[in-house]
């Protein structure tokens, strides 16, 4: 190589420094969120094998049509749309925190990790209202030639293909669905909340420690960061989470 | 601990003031835009009777904007995009596993219900049997 290229460069590889130009901590938590990555691509692959192998799967705009308080409105992917806007501005107040640290800005980091734990609340909050109305919410299916209500759970599926019986109540009757759909659904949107739980303790912790002044007496906030790139990367999450399950 | 930590970082990457948070509006209004659009394609496959090939297509289009999503989180707000090209290729190029783990688990789903449909035997089969087992599973 030339030695102006070499002036240019600086000696990655020659020790006394990061080659990555990166902090140790910061360094493993890039590949802790890529090992994580296959774990939630092994999960979600698990899910579409299952799901070519059926001949028939339901239709997400008709299981994910509620919205809390309108009733029997038929509202398909408006409540999970709502969840999806909630964590991408979580996301957003989450970099304007990291951006406040970089500034050494203490009222900013304390002021944009607050909206950004409210918004982990936000979304969690959702999902357990989602839980329970797949849950309680039960549909009149034809089992064995009787009629029986049920509602989604990991063993049962009331969103299968319409019976050949006349309807009940104003309500269709259906057959009832393949059953790893309920498996899979809480499964995964549970691995992934539960990823936003501990995002959401991470975060309080966070922000204890920037209001008692830990990381003005370090200097840097570059613990905040770290937190960040693993709030980000709940959201990457979801964005997946949200084609595989709900819009595809 | 954090002295030796300090001292690992050769360069900072600029901050940007201002800057960064125009740009952080700009991605932040794209990635919903582009929430909105999936939300339409979505909606419209719901509302529209269509061949399943179009529907397919559809659904093509919405994991591409998807993948063009998790492009600008990673890019732009986990600053991937700023690190220096070693440490972004260790990150992407153990990903592009992903190639061969999603189609050859699809393809098998796929071949597997074929099997199913065909009770085991070749996909055309040779002898039909009564239909009086149409699957109960």
């Amino acid at each position: 190589m030339s030695t102006a290229q070499a002036q240019i460069q600086p000696k990655w590889w020659s020790g006394g420094k990061s080659p990555f130009n990166v902090e140790y901590g910061k360094l493993m938590m890039w590949y802790f969120l890529m090992s994580d990555t296959f774990t939630f691509g092994a999960f979600l692959i698990s899910y579409g094998t299952i799901r070519f192998s059926q001949n028939y799967w339901p239709d997400p705009n008709q299981v994910f049509n509620a919205f809390p308080f309108a009733g029997h409105a038929n509202l398909p992917l408006a409540f999970v749309s709502l969840m999806t806007f909630i964590l991408i501005v979580s996301s957003v107040t989450m970099v304007l925190a990291v951006h406040a640290g970089h500034k050494n800005d203490k009222q900013g980091v304390i002021k944009w990790m607050i909206w950004t734990i409210l918004g982990g609340i936000a979304f969690l909050s959702c999902q357990a209202w989602e839980w329970a109305h797949l849950i309680t919410g039960e549909h009149a299916v034809l089992i064995n030639g009787q009629i029986q209500h049920i509602g989604t759970t990991v063993t049962m599926n009331p969103w299968g293909a319409a019976a050949n019986v006349p309807m009940i109540d104003g309500h269709h009757v259906t057959t009832t669905g393949p059953v790893a759909f309920g498996g899979y659904f809480f499964g995964i949107t549970g691995f992934h909340g539960f990823h936003v739980l501990s995002g959401v303790v991470i975060n309080i912790v966070m922000l204890i420690m920037a209001i008692n002044g830990t990381f003005e007496r370090k200097g840097h906030y570059w613990m905040i960061e770290k937190a960040g790139l693993y709030w980000h990367f709940v959201d990457l999450v979801w964005v997946f989470v949200f084609l595989c399950f709900y819009l595809i | 601990m954090e002295h030796s930590a300090n001292s690992e970082i050769t360069f900072h990457h600029e901050a940007g003031g201002d800057d960064f948070v125009k740009k952080i509006i700009k991605t932040t209004v794209l990635l919903s835009v582009i929430t909105m659009i999936e939300l339409g394609l979505g909606l419209t496959m719901y509302a529209f009777p269509m061949a399943e090939g179009f529907k397919l297509f559809l659904k093509g289009v919405i994991v591409i904007l998807s993948l063009a999503k998790a492009f600008y989180i990673v890019g732009i707000f986990m600053h991937l995009g700023d690190e220096i090209k070693n440490l972004i290729m260790t990150i992407c190029v153990p990903l592009m596993l992903f190639i061969w783990f999603i189609a050859a688990f699809l393809m098998d789903g796929n071949s597997w219900k074929n099997l199913r449909n065909s009770r085991g035997k070749s996909i055309v089969p040779i002898e039909q049997h009564s239909p009086a087992a149409e699957g109960h599973h």
